[in-house]
Order: C-alpha cells, then structure tokens, then sequence
C-alpha cells in the first residue's frame, strides 16, 4: 500500500522550510524516525524524520526547494502496516498540484556554470578579487569615496537607503546597512571577505574547501548576527565548590538510579533555574521596535551540546520546577537525542537563557556569546584545586570559573555581577537555595 | 640572439595611459612587475602620437590666433613667421621629456621594462621578440592587455600616397600644405585641422553626418561649429567622400553632395580621421580563449577582468571611450584586484574634451543621451555673454549647461563650449560622481571674475533668475 507523506507540522509558527538535503531516494528502505529531509527554517536546520516506515517509491522534493507544512515530500510503499481499508486512492486527487514552476526548474545557478571560452592550456591562478559584473546605468547618488567603502565591506552600494539629501548615500548609511543587513535575513555581503583571501591563501601553501555543514551553516549565521547586533559584556568569578563536590560524589548513585548521572551541568542547571525567578531580568527579551521588555513567566534554559556535527542547544524546560535528580535524567536523554540527530526543532527552541558549559574540555575561562532572543548566557570551565586565603591560612579548594556574557543594553554591570556572585554563592552553599531560590 | 627566460607576477602588455599607470599600481602595491612596450619608453600612443603631441601644436595655434585677433585690441603683431624646424623640435621635445619622464618613474618603482613586441604563448608565457631579434620568454601569473589602438584605414583610401596622412603622420608636420582636407568630423579631425588652419593651410572638412562630433550636444558643438567656419575654408556636412586618385598637382578627391550630385576638388594633403580600431588581433589572445567582440575590443568586468581569469584588459582594446584617463583608471582597477583589492571600475561621468578653439567639454548623461533614454531631465544652460570673465577675455563664444534629474535634482550631466572648457568640466565630473544636486553648485561660491562661474550661475538660472541673466518672466 503506498501512502503520501507530506511535510509534517515543524514549530510554532513555521510554514516554511528551505530543503538542504534529501536524504532518501526512490528504492530506500526507510523506518520509522529516520530522517529523511534536512530543512532550514529561519530557526535551524532540523531533520525531517518519516512518520512512515516502508520503501519510497517517489521523491517528490528537491534539493534548494522552499516547501510549506503539508507539502507532499515521498510516497512510501509502506511495509508491516496492517493495510488501512479505504486509505490511499481518494488523496491524490484532491492533493493541490505543485505549482508548475516547481517540477522541472533546472538546479541552482550557481552549479551549473556556462560553457566558458576554450579551456586555457594551464590552470589559472586562483581569481585575484571577485569578479562583478560591469554597472549598468546609474548608480545610486553616493560619492566615490562612498562607493569604494562600500565595496571593501562587500555591500552594493545600490542597496543601501541613503539618508542625504535626496537620498544620497552617506558612508554612515553604508555602516548602517551593513549592521542592519546582519540581523536581517541573508546578507549577501558578509561571506565575500573570506571568499577573496582563500585565493590569497595559495600562495602560502595548498589548500583545500570543504562545504559547510547546516548546523555550521546556521551557528555561522546565528552567531555573527549575536556578534554584529548585541552589545555584550562578559564578568567573570569563581566559585568554590569544594563542599558541593563532595555531594556529588555522595550522591551521585541516586541520580544514576534515576537514570541520569549527577554532573555539574545539571546541578548549575537547578541553580540557574533559582537564579532567574530571582533576577527575572536575565530570562527577559528586549523589544527594541515597540520600547519594551519581555518578562516571562516560565523558565526554560538552553543547554549547549558538543556533537560530531557541531553546537547543537537543546531546551530543558520548566528548570525551576524539577529537582536535579529530574534534570540530570532529562540532561542525559536530550544530550544523547542531540548526539543521534533525533532532535526535533521545537525541543531547541523557547530557552529564556543559556548554558555552555566547557569544564569537561578544560580551560581556564572563556566568553560565551549570548544569541537569539536571550540576553544572558552562563559560561562554566574547568574547576582546579588552588590555594584559597580561607580562615587566616591558605587552604586546596576547588574553584571553578564561572563567566557570565549578557546583552548590555538591558542589564547593567552591577546586575550582571550580582548574578554571577549569587551562583556562586548558590554553588559554594547549596543552603541558599533552600533560603532564597 | 640568445632566448632568455624572466618570471614575474604581473606582465603589462602595453605602455600608454592604460599600461603604464596599472604597471605602477601594482608595483606600489607590492607586485613585481613587467612592463612590455616596443618604444624606447613608456608612454604609448598618448605620449609619443596622440594626447600630448597634438595638445603641444594646439598650443602653437592657440598663440597664433590669439596674436592675430591682438589686432582688435589695437595690437598688431605682422604676419608670423613659422620656422617648422623648430616647432618639431618643440613638439618633440615635449614628447622627449614626458616619456623619458615616465621611464624614469618605471625605473624608480623598479618596474622592469623591456621594450619589444610581445605574443602570448599560452596563459602563463608571454614571448617578446626584441630589438635584435631574440626572442624573451616572461613567465607570469597576471597579464594585464592594454595595447591600445591605431588608426582606421579605409582600403579604398590608402593609395600609398605621402600626401594622405593620418593622425600620427600628420602630428610629425611634413610641411604646411595650401589645402587640405580632413576626412572625418571627430575630436582628432578637428584638433589637428585647427593646428593646420593656424599654421596657414585652407582646411576643408568633410562629415558624412548631419554635423560635426555627432556624439556631443547639438547646442554646444553649433557654438564650436561657428568658430571653426571663420578658420576653415569649407565644412561640408552629409557629405560623402567616393574616391580619391593622386594627380600631379596633389589628391583628387570626389565628393557626393546632400543633394547627391558628385563633385570633385584638387588638395595638396589629405588627414583621414574616420576614428581608431583596437589592437587586439597578432596578440595571440586566440590561443588563450580570450574572447574579442566583432569590432575587436576585449569583454571585460568590471574588475577589468576578461573571460580567462587571470588575464585583463584595459584601455582602448577593452573598448569605448578611447580615451586615455578612462585607460588610466582601469588601469589602477585592474591592479588592484589583481592585488586582492575590492575594486571596481564604476564611473558615473568620463569627462570627454575636444581641445579646439574654443574646447568642447561634457561629462555623464547629455541632452541627446536623456532625450534617446526618455528620461525626464531639466536642463539649464548659462550663455557666456553674461559672463564677465568671458568679455575681458573677448571670448563670449561659450555656454555652460546642466542636465538635471528633473524629480530629485541630481546633477546628471554637464557640457560646456567655450575657452577653458576642457579644464572647467572637472568641477562637472566631481559633482556627477558625488551626486551633487543643483543646489550643491549654486551654493559653492566660485571666485570672481572666472569661467567658473558659469557653472554656478547655470545652477541659479534653475531656481529661476541667475544673477547675471534675466528671463522675463
Ligand atoms: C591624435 C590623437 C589625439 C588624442 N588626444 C587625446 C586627448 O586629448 N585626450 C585623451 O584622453 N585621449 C586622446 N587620445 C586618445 C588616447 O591617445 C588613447 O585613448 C590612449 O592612448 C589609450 O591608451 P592605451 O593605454 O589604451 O593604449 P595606447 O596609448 O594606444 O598604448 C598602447 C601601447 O601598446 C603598444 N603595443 C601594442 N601592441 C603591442 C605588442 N604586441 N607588444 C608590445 N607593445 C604593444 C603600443 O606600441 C603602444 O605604445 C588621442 C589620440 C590621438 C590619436
């Protein structure tokens, strides 16, 4: 029996998705959860696993296609599915037909190049600057000085709002567009300086290009957003958690019982849980367009997990709400669906604040970028034992350094410290947060 | 006749106003460089037959004139004697000293030069057979194309004869004929036959268009055209040259009329300036795939880049305007991204002069150019009779006008006829490729008494009344 599989609901508020990469093809096997699509959202990318288990007799998508929930993708000839009795023949007539421009369009431009003139008889060195085409017409009024400036940054000028007189283009216009353009989709510009160095770099040596993955892809995306359009400070402390080790250690066969493991990220978890509903500025939002802040009233908290394919941050949700038993084992279950590429788009997305935590790599301390919505982000590294000036004489502790990067436009230094100082002191006196949290 | 081999990055293939300034880039910009050219120096056709050598005579001619209109200010200064010795040696010396000039600043930026004509190979070699016969092989990385370009030839014209001559001929001053007759009604035929017209000769000019430098303004080029009836013998508009034969008493040519009556006229000399062809053919740019369009100029983008990435091209061979600042620029475009630079050759105005009397000078979008684009555009024109400076001059005979964007105001084009225009347009460029609006020139204040003013004062004329013009209103 074949049934039509179509693009299942993917998050809130998303009717579209760009396709990435097909995954299956005509005569696959494919069971139940495999991927089968990887799709970018303006979000992430996320895979798109088979509700169906069976062998795809149609692929009806492709690669660079932008498709909406409900889109017809395969039709699978299901396998070890009790036949459904009246299933399958009265869909496809009233499936909507794609719309003719979808079917046969030639793939992308950019890969199929034309016929260039005869091949030169040795290779070219590499390109020296990226060719453009040759200006036709006029360009927007903006001097040369102008123009040229906005061509090292990589942005036509032609795109830019001019803000002179008439709407001449002012070289502040230009540095505003280019910071503007990087938190609106798809700055062209962005990717071009690195492009033009790569044919520098052969004079150095060999090189070698490999294409960027999509989860590398959308952190380039994410990140040099959060670095181009957030103004952040980052504090640094440390806290001693010699005592907290201890009942870790004393502990720890409890939360393996419970099917989780008691790490530190789970126990900073619960105290970052408590540090928000006290500071609920660090779980806020700023609404810059209409002037406001967002308060929420619900604690969810990033996670940031290290996977052979790159940064993925799942979300636990509701931190304030569970004890640390709970969350290591939900740690522990959400990391390893990161790992196995099961993660769904929703279960990374709605975190108020987030988590990196690096101890388990090393480091003596590093500044996290805050992202997204959030405006706050913990960043923990490796705790040693150092001598500590503690009751007139030095004694071995173990410290742990804590950094804590956030958006300054909403907290203010004195904030930011009064948070970090509080998780530490929340983590070297777990009795706080019976008192306060 | 040893062959020799030499390696460098970056290969100019030509030294005129396109060549030798990208040599200079690139080696101000940390290439090393070589720069090809078959004349002792750099220069090209700008320096040694062209720009400089013809602006030298115009010189002469203007001292000429303005020694013989001298007699309306009651000054007589006689009939002139002419020693043509020593003007070559004038003109030459000019020629001497700025390509001697150039060649020492290649030497100073440790550009290597080799004079000789060069093939290329294939996309990394380029041969250069030399002086002597042998033969260099330069191994490159980049080549930069900017051989330029020589005159038109028209088979039916070429008899062969010494008495037709072209510019470069024409620019050495054989002799000064009685007659003459310029073949072609462009910037090069003008220059040189007002040259010749101050030296004495009777100058008739022919043009198979309805008028003269039919890419300039008609207004304009009707105040150049008056001028010029009064120093030529004769300019014969829609006029077709048949054929010509040499006779004894000199060329016979035979013309067809407006009216298509053939006709027929003796002159001693003959200047054919029916414009320049690129010199893209015997480069071996064929065997490197570089493609050449059918009237023979180089694609290029706008890096200056042709269709083999590491092959440019600039300057007249990569096409129209041929002109030499315009080389010049792409010239340092084409340098620079070989450098790595983010750089394009974007232009919004290439300042066109002709250095006649009084000089005819335009940049960015012309009146013609609006009216073939449909585009809605003011434009203002300032007559140099009401311009002071232009009356203590005696020179009236100018006009400076703005084309205007008639929504935004944007400066969009300016020509002006008139003495000086040539060193005046500049203000115009500037203001195109700034973006200038019409109140950015009436508000600048320009010195007085000076030509200058005319621009502004076109400027004020489009809010209304200029200072020194009144319109009824
Ligand atoms: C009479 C006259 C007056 C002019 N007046 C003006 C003016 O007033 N203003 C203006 O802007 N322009 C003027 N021009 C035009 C100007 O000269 C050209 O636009 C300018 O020279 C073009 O520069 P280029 O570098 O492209 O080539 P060119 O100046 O033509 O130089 C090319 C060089 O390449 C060399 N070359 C060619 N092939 C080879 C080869 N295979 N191997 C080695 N060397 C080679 C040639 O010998 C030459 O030296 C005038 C031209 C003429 C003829």
């Amino acid at each position: 029996m074949t049934t039509d599989y179509k693009l299942p609901e993917l998050g809130e508020n998303i009717v579209k998705a760009t396709i990435v990469g097909v995954l299956v093809g005509v005569g696959d096997e494919v069971t139940m959860g495999q991927g089968v699509l990887e799709v970018e959202t303006d979000k992430a990318v996320i895979e798109v696993p088979s509700e169906l288990a069976g062998t795809v007799s149609a692929v009806h998508v492709r690669e660079g296609q932008e498709i909406e929930i409900g889109q017809l993708l395969l039709t699978i000839e299901e396998s070890g599915t009790t036949a459904q009795p009246v299933a399958a023949p009265a869909k496809p007539a009233a499936e909507p037909v794609a719309k003719a421009d979808d079917a046969p369009t030639p793939p992308p431009a950019s890969e199929s190049k034309p016929a260039a003139a005869p091949e030169p008889v040795q290779p070219a060195p590499p390109p020296a600057s990226e060719s453009t085409p040759v200006s036709e017409g006029e360009l927007v009024a903006a001097a040369p000085s102008v123009r040229r400036f906005a061509r090292e940054l990589g942005v036509d000028v032609n795109d830019v709002k001019g803000t002179g007189p008439y709407g001449r283009v002012t070289m502040d216009d230009v540095k505003t567009h280019v910071r503007v353009g990087a938190s609106s989709a798809a700055p062209r510009s962005t990717a071009q300086p690195a492009a033009e160095s790569a044919g520098e770099m052969t004079k150095w040596g060999p090189v070698e290009r490999e294409k960027m993955s999509n989860v590398r892809r959308a952190t380039a995306r994410t990140m040099g957003q959060a670095w181009s359009t957030i103004p952040m400070v980052t504090q640094f402390d440390r806290a001693d958690i010699t005592d907290l080790e201890q009942m870790r250690k004393q502990y720890g066969p409890r939360a393996e019982a419970a099917g989780g493991k008691l790490t530190p990220t789970a126990i900073i978890l619960k105290v970052i849980g408590a540090a928000l509903k006290r500071f609920p500025k660090f779980n806020a939002s700023i609404d810059l367009e209409r002037e406001e802040i967002i308060y929420k009233h619900y604690v969810h908290v990033g996670v940031a997990v290290d996977t052979d394919r790159g940064l993925l941050v799942p979300v636990i949700r509701d931190v304030d709400k569970k004890n640390v038993i709970t969350l290591s084992a939900e740690l522990n279950a959400i990391a390893q669906k990161a790992r196995d590429r099961k993660l769904s788009l929703d279960e990374m997305q709605g975190a108020g604040f987030s988590i990196s935590n690096l101890g388990g790599i090393g480091g003596t301390n590093f500044t996290p970028l805050v992202s997204g919505s959030e405006v706050a982000i913990l960043g923990v590294a490796r705790g040693s034992t150092e001598p500590v000036w503690m009751d007139g004489q030095f004694q071995p502790r173990l410290m742990m350094p804590l950094s804590l990067t956030y958006d300054h436009r909403l907290i203010d230094g004195a904030d930011g410290a009064r948070f970090l100082r509080w998780v530490c002191e929340a983590l070297e006196k777990p009795f706080v947060l019976m008192l306060e949290g | 006749m040893t062959d020799s081999t030499i390696t460098t990055q970056v290969v100019v293939l030509g030294g005129g106003p396109g060549g030798y300034p990208a040599a200079f880039k690139a080696a101000d910009l940390g290439l090393d460089v070589t720069l090809v050219d078959m004349e002792k120096n750099p220069g090209g056709v700008c320096l040694y037959r062209g720009c400089i050598p013809s602006k030298a005579l115009l010189h002469v001619a203007k001292v000429l004139n303005e020694a013989k209109e001298a007699s309306e200010l009651g000054i007589n200064f006689g009939e002139p004697t002419i020693d043509l010795n020593q003007l070559r040696n004038f003109k030459d010396k000019v020629v001497t000293q700025l390509t001697g000039g150039v060649g020492l600043l290649s030497r100073q930026r440790k550009v290597r030069f080799v004079q000789g004509r060069g093939e290329f190979v294939d996309n990394r070699t380029l041969a250069v057979t030399q002086g002597d016969g042998s033969t260099l092989q330069i191994t490159f990385e980049y080549a930069i194309v900017a051989t330029g370009s020589r005159p038109t030839v028209i088979p039916a014209f070429d008899l062969g004869s010494e008495r037709i001559m072209d510019s470069t001929s024409a620019l050495t001053l054989p002799d000064i004929p009685e007659t003459m007759l310029v073949v072609g009604g462009g910037y090069i035929g003008l220059e040189l036959g007002t040259v010749y017209a101050a030296l004495g000769s009777k100058v008739t000019v022919v043009e198979m268009l309805p008028r003269l430098l039919s890419t300039g303004d008609e207004d304009l080029v009707q105040v150049l055209a008056r001028q010029l009836e009064t120093r030529f013998e004769k300019i014969m508009v829609n006029t077709q040259v048949l054929g010509m034969e040499e006779v004894a008493e000199g060329i016979r040519v035979r013309f067809r009329s407006p009216q298509g009556d053939p006709f027929e006229q003796v002159f001693d000399r003959i200047l054919i300036s029916v414009g320049r062809k690129p010199n893209s053919a015997g480069l071996g740019l064929e065997t490197l795939g570089v493609a050449v369009d059918n009237k023979g100029f180089i694609p290029v983008d706008a890096q200056r880049r042709t269709n083999v990435s590491n092959i440019f091209a600039v300057g007249d061979v990569a096409g129209e305007p041929m002109l030499a600042h315009k080389a010049t620029r792409e010239g340092h475009v084409a340098a620079e991204a070989i450098a790595g630079h983010p750089t394009a050759f974007d232009p919004q105005a290439i300042p066109a002069v002709v250095f006649t009397d009084p000089e005819v000078a335009w940049c960015g979008l012309t009146e013609m150019g609006a009216e073939a684009q449909k585009r809605p555009v003011r434009v203002a024109r300032f007559p140099w009779g009401a311009s002071g400076r232009a009356t203590t001059l005696g020179r009236s005979d100018g006009m400076t006008k703005l084309v205007i964007d008639s929504v935004n105001e944007r400066v969009l084009g300016v020509g002006i006829v008139g003495t000086n225009a040539g060193e005046l347009i500049s203000e115009g460029v500037l203001a195109v490729e700034m973006g200038a609006t019409v109140a950015d020139l009436e508000l600048t204040i320009h010195p007085h008494p000076t030509l200058s003013e005319t621009v502004m004062e076109s400027a004020e004329s489009v809010y209304g009344q200029s200072t020194h013009v009144y319109k009824r209103k």
